[in-house]
């Protein structure tokens, strides 16, 4: 029998309606005891996280792992270790792999791997048409049954409003959430940031906000004639964050999640034509920011994600049109959370701590997100106060782009537990 | 000087703009002569790289360089690496390595010279990005405006056309604001965006043509860009009935009115033949005065 006792923390657990300081007995991976002062039955493990908080680890809905088929720009592995150094002891990876991951073949593969190489639990999620083409439904039902815990076709939104509504129907007798990157293609075509005055400053083609609006506004209707569980990825426009309250007072199974990167900068922060900034949807307005930033106070966000999106030096070192879209983000989510959500004030940190842990288990009905007695005992442990400065250049994940390299932060993750055991620890520490 | 090289108009102090079009008074040749040969940049190499098609500006350039006595290389993007699947990091790379003085460079993405000069110590001249800007382009027409009028100052200029992609009308709305040029913007909402009143400060948008004219010293007209054009923002058949300029116009603009194009001239589309070749149009003027101004730019990149 192995034993851990993580002692002297700020124990929070949203889901449990617990914040106080205590210690957290883990018993062969499971959580077998929260309580002050819990005695040693003798040989075990002792971690001392007093001044620490001691957190349900945490899960990111929405990542890209590259694998198969971009394994140059992230493995399983690789980014499964960037997840741990980010606190993230789960994470739900999207199917644009090369083969995309259409069929339950794919999604066993994923897991296997994962299973095999992966540091933190890896949930895949299944596309939600062949190839993600946008046309014929995939085997969504098998994928399932294989363990994907959603589908999406993340990147390439199905533009087909009939495809999307039969996708919906179908998956409402799966009980299985429909994740839509919501873009219209053919009002952001062409784009490589944010349609305002910077794009038209710098002579780059926009991306209107209203090819956010319209497609949450077409899948919003949908989601309510199918009646399916419906989840707005990076949701980034003030607007859309609007029409996600509206419909979630109208009673729809509607959820949806906010990068940091969306809550945290504009396309004003923007340094011109370097890639670092280049994402989908891309770096809004002010407004924008505010409006996702009081979705998260509101519960109107249900989690943040991070849409870490790997891509080799090369592919970024290009003219900004021709770089690819995205940036890699699991090792600065919480200290973006931090810095722009709890030290000023807006969030307090059970609220905090439940955009990163039960509230994204919930959207996507994944196990964890909680320290119940007998949850398998996945554990972040992080501080609110100490200083550090994240290097890029140190980071686990195989790619480099992000604009937050050399960010000075307050707080962040120390150490990451996935059952029981310990997968990451700060030099900090 | 501009010892790091010339990315755009937006970033470039007035001073500097100033001694640019001072100096370039010096170059231009009395009428009749052409232009003078100097030593002023003998033993240095400049390499002119258009990844873009151009005759009239690559040859300008080219010009300008060899009357100041420098050696110059001029690369088309077709049969170089380029053509080969290298990337633009790497192909500036290779040319770097061969310690060129100065890169003139036209390319077709926006921002293409600005990404290059972060990581090649070797200074740019920006010949045209994408639907960014076109420094060199924006000079030549101050020049020429100030041959005819005597100074930018208290000025009413319409710029009439594809605003929203056009690099030309970015470069001259910020030059001419930094001498307080009054500027109307003119062209088809959908080639016009709100966001462009907002880039400098004085400018107007209109999308009425008798408006934008109405009292102004210079029209520059824009050429209709069917090759940046994605989708249709317009119906191309009747372009020229509302957005082209036709001698009636004339009539509403100050009597001594000139009228500017970057060129190439689409005759019928854009202008008509009866204005392009009126007194009034500054154009070939303009072609002349691109040589000045490129021996002016490139003696302040290059010299000393």
């Amino acid at each position: 029998m192995s034993r851990l006792l993580i002692q002297g923390g700020r124990v929070i657990d949203p889901a449990q309606n617990l914040d106080r300081v205590c210690d957290l007995a883990i018993e062969d991976g499971v959580v077998r005891e929260i309580g002050t002062n819990i005695e040693d039955p003798g040989g075990s493990e002792r971690f001392d996280a007093s001044g620490k908080v001691v957190a349900p680890g945490f899960i990111d809905i929405h990542v890209h792992l590259r694998e198969p088929g971009f394994e140059h720009a992230e493995t399983i592995e690789t980014g499964a270790r960037a997840a741990a150094a980010g606190g993230f002891t789960s994470v739900c990876c999207m199917p644009n792999t090369q083969p995309v991951n259409d069929n339950a073949t794919v999604t066993t593969y994923i897991r296997a791997q994962a299973n095999r190489h992966a540091s933190v639990r890896v949930y895949p999620i299944g596309a939600i048409t062949k190839g993600s083409a946008g046309e014929e439904l995939s085997a969504i039902a098998s994928m399932k049954e294989a363990g994907a815990v959603a589908i999406s076709d993340d990147g390439r939104p199905v533009m087909n409003a009939r495809v999307v509504r039969r996708a919906m129907e179908y998956c409402r007798s799966l009980d299985l959430p429909l994740i839509e990157h919501c873009e219209d293609l053919h009002l952001s075509a062409g784009g490589d940031m944010h349609e305002g005055l910077i794009s038209t400053r710098l002579g780059l083609r926009g991306i209107p906000r209203s090819s956010e609006d319209v497609m949450v506004a077409r899948d919003l209707i949908l989601a309510e004639v199918t009646g399916c569980r419906y989840h707005v990825a990076h949701i980034s426009s003030q607007y859309s964050v609007e029409m996600v309250r509206y419909a979630k007072g109208r009673g729809l199974r509607v959820t949806a999640e906010a990068t940091p990167h969306h809550f945290v900068l504009a396309d004003t922060d923007m340094h011109p034509y370097d890639s670092n900034y280049k994402m989908k949807p891309p770096l809004r307005q002010n407004q924008d920011v505010r409006g996702v930033l009081e979705g998260l106070v509101d519960g109107t966000v249900d989690a943040v994600a991070t849409d870490h999106a790997p891509h080799a030096g090369s592919e970024k070192m290009q003219e900004f049109e021709r770089c690819p879209f995205g940036i890699i983000g699991l090792e600065t989510a919480l200290g973006l959370a931090l810095e722009q959500l709890y030290h000023p004030g807006h969030l307090d940190l059970p609220s905090l701590v439940a955009l990163f842990t039960h509230k994204p288990a919930e959207v996507l009905s994944l196990p964890g997100g909680n320290l119940r007695v007998g949850s398998p005992a996945d554990v972040t442990i992080f501080g609110t106060d100490h200083e550090w400065i994240y290097d890029v250049n140190r980071s686990p994940s195989k790619s480099r782009n992000t604009p937050f390299s050399g960010w000075r932060f307050r707080g962040g993750p120390l150490a990451a537990f996935v059952g029981g055991k310990l997968v990451w620890q700060s030099d900090l520490l | 000087m501009l010892h790091r090289g010339l990315l755009d108009i937006e970033s470039l102090p007035r001073e500097e703009v100033e001694a640019i079009l001072l100096r370039s008074k010096d170059f231009q040749p009395p009428a009749g002569e052409t232009f003078k040969r100097s030593d002023t940049l003998k033993g240095k190499t400049v390499v002119n790289l258009f990844f873009e098609a151009s005759t009239r500006t690559r040859m300008s350039f080219e010009i300008a360089a060899k009357r100041l006595g420098a050696d110059v290389l001029s690369i088309a993007a077709s049969g170089s690496s380029v053509s080969k699947g290298e990337s633009l990091v790497d192909t500036l790379n290779t040319l770097g390595a061969m310690r060129p003085d100065a890169i003139v460079m036209r390319h077709s993405a926006s921002g293409a010279p600005h990404f290059l000069s972060r990581y090649l110590p070797i200074p740019f001249v920006n010949a045209g990005d994408g639907t960014h800007e076109h420094p060199t382009q924006a000079l030549l027409d101050a020049l020429t405006i100030i041959d005819r009028r005597g100074s930018l100052e208290r000025l009413r200029i319409a710029i009439i056309g594809d605003i929203a992609h056009s690099r030309v009308a970015r470069s001259n709305v910020f030059l001419l604001s930094k001498f307080g040029v009054q500027v109307v913007l003119c062209g088809p909402a959908s080639l016009l965006p709100r966001e462009m009143g907002q880039i400098a400060p004085g400018l107007e948008l209109t999308s009425d043509m008798e408006e934008a004219i109405r009292d102004v010293d210079v029209i520059m007209m824009l050429r209709v860009q069917l090759e940046r054009q994605h989708e249709a923002a317009f119906p191309a058949n009747e372009y020229f009935q509302f957005f082209g300029l036709r001698p009636e116009h004339m009539e509403l603009a100050k009597p001594d009115v000139i009228v500017m194009h970057p060129g190439p001239i689409n005759r019928g589309r854009e202008i008509s033949s009866e204005v392009a070749d009126s007194q009034r149009s500054a154009i070939l003027n303009q072609v002349g005065n691109g040589i000045a101004v490129r021996m002016a730019v490139l003696e302040r990149v290059l010299a000393g």
